[in-house]
């Protein structure tokens, strides 16, 4: 079973390895981890994706909140959630194969993002599975090369990362500084 | 007012209440110990190795429940703290630890003595820092030492370039109480969870409280006992956890895990209920996880939410800290009926005394549990004992009783050798009006021996057991048992150890009979500002019952054969 949890940490050097540290160390197997900016400039935000038990999920959370650094953790399971992945995708055409590269690229709305003479880019962004598929039927064409982001996720609705959000931003604006 | 770095770091300890810091100097720290001349208040402790300063470091902090301090140089002075860093993680010891490190300019170049110690220590602190501008120090420290102490406990190291040292800066120090981002409040158990706990309790017929370092970390040895005698459940202590219940009460059964008494682990098996205090059901202690306690519902109470469910599942897991938890579990409790079951475990423990060391009639030989047993009695057992790790250990934990908290202190998660005697001479600076005794082994007694020369240099009156086998004990007695007797590098030559302590002007006694078990101490006793060495020679080939063998389950224990004779207690 694959559980997906988002987590906000402080936005300092060092963090993302202490997060990593721990995952190695604890033995915990994580599929894909992705880092990135906030509207909240004092925090970054991670989409952790785990392929395991809901209990090895809950270890994960319970542990990730050991480390001073992390703020806040949500698990995203069984909530209605936005779930994207983005791949930059270097296929390999020629004259035959380009009009059906572009035909596949359309029906999965990838967009192409550089062409040259015997290559083109695709991106194509969404859940794992419609780029898997997308993967699935270029492959025979060629793929020189692939790269991935790794998932990013956010709950449906109006509310952000879970009702003590204004309290946990206000800890980590003020945690520096003595309340 | 401006001060330096080095100023900040020392006029910052103080205000955490630091009066004594356990450390080695070298050129990436000498800017602190430049200034450190003018702060006479704190009592700097000149180890031998940095090893030392660690483990004096982490003893001071479980004999007084306050932090220690550690400060070494950068790159080797650094990495030889690495051993006493994870001795403290593994075991929840308040320490911070202060190192060198070379000018912000030329890290990660490689430079003299550099080496990432930030990097280094990452899986075995708690938190760690690297300090590159001299407006965070003062700041950092204040939240290092909160770290350290709160929550469950742990080492913090803070690494402060020499630049940094140098620098100057306005000091103002944070004052006040620190929240920090991960912090939740601990709110005990919830209404639910006390229902629950309080209709468990009404229900069972064999419960038994598991107790761990957790009581003592918390401070909630009162509590327990309050509601140990409310409730009438026995309660098996964990190594750590002795301490937090007096051994003496006839509600304390003793230890638990691979060498606890043989009654404990089977009333562990037994029980229909398991209440676990501050403990985290450790390999150790319960043997194959798969058969432990088949029959007994789970309570878990811990203040580090990770270790609910980690190793073994439970009915209720509840967060919090224990005097807190405790006072909540008193207001439902009630007086049970464990009259059967006590007697159920008492007549285990019969089985178990006609097998004991001290049940035989004596052959003439020493044998170091009669030496432990002996130092218990003769001491009258008011002291703190310091272990360090191996065979002697186990048997300090079955034979020396402890009736009041933060008297044992050992090396149970790590189980550090060369452990004992620093934190011997940590311990005896932290409590000045105890005394203090070192157990060791003769292994790990030479692991760490240098540090003889900064127990005389600070006149520390430890009296040091060393109880010499000529082995690695413990390992001979799993070679014995698990690998058909090939005594493979577990047998060594020791030096002479009376020369030795002549050596550094230590007395010292050599004791081969128990009919000088009773001298020893009182020649021990004769000196109150001086270290004093006891060789105990005892029986080679001496093996700790009962034994569980790893991942076998908790009630199939290796029993001391009943032929077996030795000592009889008078």
């Amino acid at each position: 079973m694959k559980y997906s949890l988002s987590a906000l940490v402080e936005n300092k050097p060092g963090v993302l390895n202490r997060v990593v540290s721990l995952f190695r160390r604890r033995n915990f197997n994580i599929d894909s981890l992705t880092v990135g900016r906030t509207e909240d400039p004092e925090l970054s935000r991670m989409t952790i994706l785990l392929e395991g038990t809901q209990a090895e999920a809950y270890k994960v959370e319970k542990t990730l909140l050991k480390l001073p650094n992390v703020v806040h953790v949500e698990h995203l399971h069984g909530k209605p959630i936005v779930i994207r992945d983005l791949a930059l995708i270097k296929i390999r055409v020629d004259a035959k194969t380009r009009p059906e590269v572009m035909q596949l690229c359309n029906i999965f709305r990838a967009r192409i993002v550089d062409v040259a003479k015997n290559s083109v880019i695709a991106e194509v962004t969404g859940p794992e599975d419609k780029i898997e598929s997308f993967l699935n039927l270029i492959r025979d064409i060629g793929v020189i090369e692939m790269v991935r982001t790794g998932i990013v996720a956010m709950e449906r609705g109006e509310h952000g990362l879970a009702p003590v959000n204004e309290y946990t931003r206000t800890v980590a604006r003020t945690a520096r500084t003595v309340v | 007012m401006k001060l330096t770095g080095a100023e900040i770091l020392w006029e910052s300890l103080i205000r955490e209440g630091v009066d004594v810091v356990f450390g080695y100097p070298g050129g990436a720290i000498l800017p602190a110990y430049d200034a450190m001349t003018k702060y006479p208040q704190i009592r700097h402790v000149l180890v031998r190795h940095e090893q030392g300063a660690a483990h004096m470091a982490d003893g001071y902090a479980r004999a007084t429940g306050k932090v220690g301090v550690a400060i070494a140089t950068s790159g080797p002075g650094a990495t030889n703290l690495v051993t006493g860093i994870a001795t403290a993680m593994l075991d929840s010891s308040p320490v911070v630890f202060i190192t060198g490190q070379v000018a912000t300019s030329v890290i990660g170049t490689d430079a003299f003595q550099e080496v990432d110690i930030t990097g280094i220590t990452l899986p075995i602190t708690k938190h760690n820092y690297l300090v590159t501008d001299v407006d965070e120090l003062a700041y950092t420290i204040r939240e290092a030492f909160h770290i350290a102490r709160s929550g469950r406990p742990g080492p913090v190291l803070i690494d402060l370039p020499k630049d940094v040292q140098a620098a100057e800066t306005e000091f103002i120090y944070p004052e006040g109480p620190i929240r920090l981002p991960n912090e939740r409040p601990l709110l005990g158990a919830t209404e639910a969870q006390l229902e629950q706990v309080s209709e468990f309790l009404r229900a069972s017929r064999r419960p038994l409280i598991l107790a761990g370092h957790g009581i003592l970390l918390s401070e909630a040895e009162e509590e327990l006992r309050r509601f140990v005698e409310r409730t009438g459940i026995p309660v098996a202590l964990t190594l750590l956890g002795k301490g937090a219940m007096p051994e003496s009460h006839a509600l304390c059964l003793g230890m638990m895990g691979m060498h606890g008494e043989a009654h404990v682990n089977l009333a562990i098996q037994e029980a229909d209920l398991l209440i676990a205090l501050g403990m985290r059901f450790d390999d150790r202690v319960t043997g194959d996880l798969k058969t432990y306690s088949p029959r007994s519902r789970k309570i878990h109470v811990d203040i580090d939410a990770s270790e609910i469910n980690k190793n073994v599942l439970v009915d209720v897991g509840i967060v919090g800290d224990l005097k807190q938890v405790l006072t909540q579990f008193l207001a439902v409790a009630e007086q049970l009926d464990t009259r059967e079951w006590i007697q159920t475990i008492r007549g285990w423990e019969e089985d178990q005394r006609s097998r004991d060391i001290y049940n035989m009639p004596d052959d003439g030989k020493l044998y170091a549990a009669h030496v432990i047993r002996d130092l218990w009695k003769y001491t009258g057992g008011d002291c703190i004992v310091v272990t360090d790790v191996g065979q002697h250990q186990m048997w300090e934990a079955q034979y020396f009783l402890h009736d009041r908290p933060r008297t044992l202190i050992t090396s149970g998660g790590l189980g550090t050798m060369g452990f004992g005697l620093p934190a011997a001479v940590g311990a005896a600076l932290g409590r000045p009006g105890e005394e203090v005794w070192a157990i060791v082994g003769d292994g790990g007694f030479q692991m760490t021996l240098h540090e003889l020369a900064t127990a005389v240099e600070q006149r520390v009156p430890i009296r040091i057991a060393v109880i010499n086998n000529n082995f690695l004990g413990m390992v001979r007695q799993w070679q014995e048992f698990f690998y058909e007797n090939r005594y493979s590098a577990s047998m060594m030559n020791t030096p002479d150890f009376r020369k030795l302590a002549e050596a550094y002007g230590i007395p010292s006694m050599k004791i081969t009979r128990r009919d000088q078990m009773k001298e020893s101490v009182e020649f021990a006793r004769q000196y109150d500002s001086l270290p004093v060495v006891l060789e105990y020679a005892v029986e080679k080939c001496d093996i700790v019952y009962p034994m569980v063998p790893a991942g076998a389950a908790l009630h199939n224990m290796i029993r001391r054969p009943i032929r077996v004779t030795a000592g009889k207690e008078d």
